[in-house]
């Protein structure tokens, strides 16, 4: 073939393939980049359950316990506690924790286990940004109107939550504190993270 | 002195040496009316090198590790102690460091407000401002990461709440999105060690390269000055910019100067007030991160502050804060789009109509009044304040299209548009008076505002008053 018979459409042609080739390569080089911001097989491995000895626990008082590294309350609520609950139904946004996310054993409305039935069991990070409410007990949080039966208070945007977690209406946070599978090794004592095998 | 010129003639034919200095500098003309304003440019380089150099000795000494020493402290916090303490004069290169943060957006946001004062966006200066823009993400992003570092309470709350929004995408985005920027479930460890090398290395890289295309397209079309002036449509027979001077000696003199005030004013901040009352290092942040407990009040650093208030002016809908995420999101981005929604023919503030004025006084006083209430405890009355102020920051940016032009016609979408900016108006403020809590009198005055402002800046110049400019002279003035 001689010089002036350059064959322009085979030129274009093998460019094109190469340049493709070339693309498809670089374009598989960003998934190891991609997947090594995943989390490691060590950061999906840690997450063993927290077992929690309670038994100092006080009626009314508040136990925050690391699990995850989140905080874990466990709650040991009053019966007046329980029974305020039901007055409070009008004023929160999913009652009946449908939206929410919590086991099965907990759908319920004090959210907790049905053996256990004043203590209750939450993820203490507020579903709105991630900040950790405060426990108000008794006094209400700054702005809050009267009716005031206990509850918690997101400092960071103000999203109220009662006793059994679940969210007030009109607040930032969508749904009810996340509930983690738990059981009850024995009366004061609870294995957080795991259900598996009689409660 | 031969020698001299010899080696350079000897550097000039391997590299482009005196050819560089004399477009940059000594034969790059710069317009002669440069005021006050014009510091700002130069000033955010000198704060890029004093952040490099500070950062890179601070990385001798930090060591980006969450785990508990044997005193139950994190290795991060202890090692910025160690640097406060430890290190000779640690406690300089790190409040160098910090307060160059805060230096730096004070700086960038003067630098942009010249350049939204005299159109320093407009054609064609588009990609100048464009670069600028990505700059700002950037800065915004390393200066977010480089917060997480010392491990205090407010670095990992608040990287807690700044990387949950990612989590509010919806579609079954978001979670997974954030575990993958966190690198873990929760803010961790592997989430310390990502942001030290995106701050230290990643970031910084693309700051650079960005700011060297902003000087290289700058200094290819030219600057801006006050008056808006293109000096290179009046050059004389040598070729040079009438109204121009030489960027070096002139501008070089005359940055030192600003440099040098500006260093006493910097310094005055590391030496007397490095955490300028909890404005520049947040209080929290002396107490090592506890993943247990939130401060009792959080706020972002000052820089984000307005664009934090826009976040949480806007309530959730369908059970989720992803809007509020989008409208902070966008609250960035309209500035991008700058360049095509200013019609105006012409350039400077200072030929400008007073309806424009107005709209760039409402944007800076909503900017800064967003910023305040970005810092402050949230409360019902503020967020309805907020949500007035978020609609003059838009209403700046979105109008402008109206406002700016000279005549009405060929106005594409203009109705649909007006109709639809209207609509948002209407739908706010029925929200307002739906909100018992706040007083008639404030809901009343914020209404016959917002009312008003929308007429003015967007009715009445889509469909009446076109704005009348100021003939601007043929040369510079002063």
């Amino acid at each position: 073939m001689s010089e002036d018979a350059v064959d322009q459409d085979k030129r274009r042609f093998l460019i094109a393939l190469t340049a493709g080739t070339g693309a498809v390569g670089a374009a598989a080089m960003v998934v190891p980049f991609v997947k090594a911001m995943s989390p490691s097989a060590r950061a999906k491995a840690a997450g063993a359950p927290v077992e929690v000895d309670f038994s100092k626990l006080q009626t009314g008082e508040l136990l925050v316990v690391e699990w995850r590294k989140k905080p874990v309350w466990i709650l040991k609520r009053t019966d007046k506690n329980l029974s305020d609950l039901a007055s409070l139904e009008d004023k929160l946004t999913d009652v009946n924790s449908e939206v929410s996310i919590q086991p099965d054993y907990t759908k319920n409305k004090p959210r907790s286990r049905e053996d256990h039935k004043n203590i209750a069991v939450m993820v203490g990070i507020c579903t709105h940004l991630g900040c950790s409410p405060k426990h108000f007990p008794d006094l209400a949080p700054a702005g809050f109107e009267d009716g005031w039966v206990g509850g918690f208070y997101c400092a960071c945007h103000g999203s109220t939550f009662d006793l059994a977690g679940r969210v007030y209406r009109g607040v930032p946070a969508p749904t009810n504190l996340v509930i983690p599978k738990y059981k009850y090794l024995n009366d004061t004592t609870v294995l957080i993270g795991e259900d598996e095998g009689t409660a | 002195m031969n020698m001299m010129i010899a080696f350079l003639g000897w550097v000039d034919d391997r590299f482009p040496l005196t050819k560089m200095w004399k477009e940059h500098l000594s034969e790059y003309y710069a317009p002669k009316n440069f005021n006050f304003w014009y510091y700002f440019g130069s000033l955010a380089l000198v704060v890029l090198v004093l952040q490099i150099a500070s950062g890179i000795f601070l990385t001798i000494h930090y060591i980006p590790d969450a785990t508990l020493n044997e005193n139950g402290i994190p290795v991060a916090f202890a090692s910025v102690e160690y640097i406060m303490r430890g290190v000779e004069w640690g406690w300089f290169l790190r409040y160098m460091h910090s307060t160059g943060a805060s230096a730096f957006f004070i700086v960038v946001y003067l630098h942009m407000f010249r350049g939204l004062m005299y159109g320093s966006y407009k054609k064609p200066r588009e990609l100048i401002w464009l670069f600028g823009m990505f700059i700002y993400l950037a800065l915004m992003a390393e200066a977010f990461m480089g917060y997480l570092l010392p491990w205090g309470q407010m670095s990992y709350w608040g990287a807690q709440v700044i990387v949950n929004l990612f989590a509010s995408v919806p579609f079954g985005i978001g979670e997974p999105l954030s575990v993958w920027i966190r690198g873990d479930f929760v803010i961790s460890d592997a989430t310390l060690n990502r942001f030290f090398a995106f701050h230290v290395i990643a970031v910084p890289l693309v700051l650079i390269m960005l700011v060297a295309a902003h000087i290289i397209a700058l200094h290819e079309v030219g600057s801006g000055n006050p008056d808006g002036i293109e000096i290179k449509k009046n050059k004389g027979a040598d070729g040079i910019p009438l109204d121009g001077i030489p960027f070096h000696p002139y501008y070089t003199v005359k940055d030192i100067m600003g440099v040098v005030v500006f260093l006493m004013g910097f310094f005055a901040v590391v030496f007397f007030a490095p955490t300028m009352f909890g404005y520049f290092i947040e209080v929290p942040n002396f107490e090592p991160a506890n993943p247990l407990k939130t401060p009792d009040h959080i706020a972002p650093v000052w820089y984000y502050t307005p664009f934090y208030a826009m976040l949480r002016a806007v309530p959730p809908m369908f059970a989720s804060q992803f809007p509020g995420v989008i409208v902070m999101g966008a609250a960035i981005v309209v500035l991008f789009f700058l360049p095509w929604m200013d019609k105006s023919p012409v350039k400077s503030i200072r030929y400008k109509d007073l309806r424009t004025k107005l709209a760039m006084t409402g944007f800076v006083i909503s900017f800064v009044l967003l910023g305040y209430f970005g810092v402050v405890q949230a409360s019902p009355v503020k967020t309805l304040i907020a949500q007035c102020g978020t609609l003059v920051y838009f209403g700046y940016f979105l109008y402008m299209p109206f406002y700016s032009r000279t005549e009405i016609t060929a106005t594409r979408f203009r109705t649909p548009l007006v109709a639809l900016y209207t609509l948002i108006t209407f739908v706010i403020i029925a929200w307002w008076w739906q909100d018992v809590r706040v007083s008639d009198v404030i809901r009343s005055a914020l209404t016959i505002f917002t009312l008003a402002y929308t007429v003015y800046f967007l009715i009445l110049p889509a469909y009446s008053k076109p704005a009348v400019v100021k003939a601007v002279p043929e040369r510079v003035t002063k």
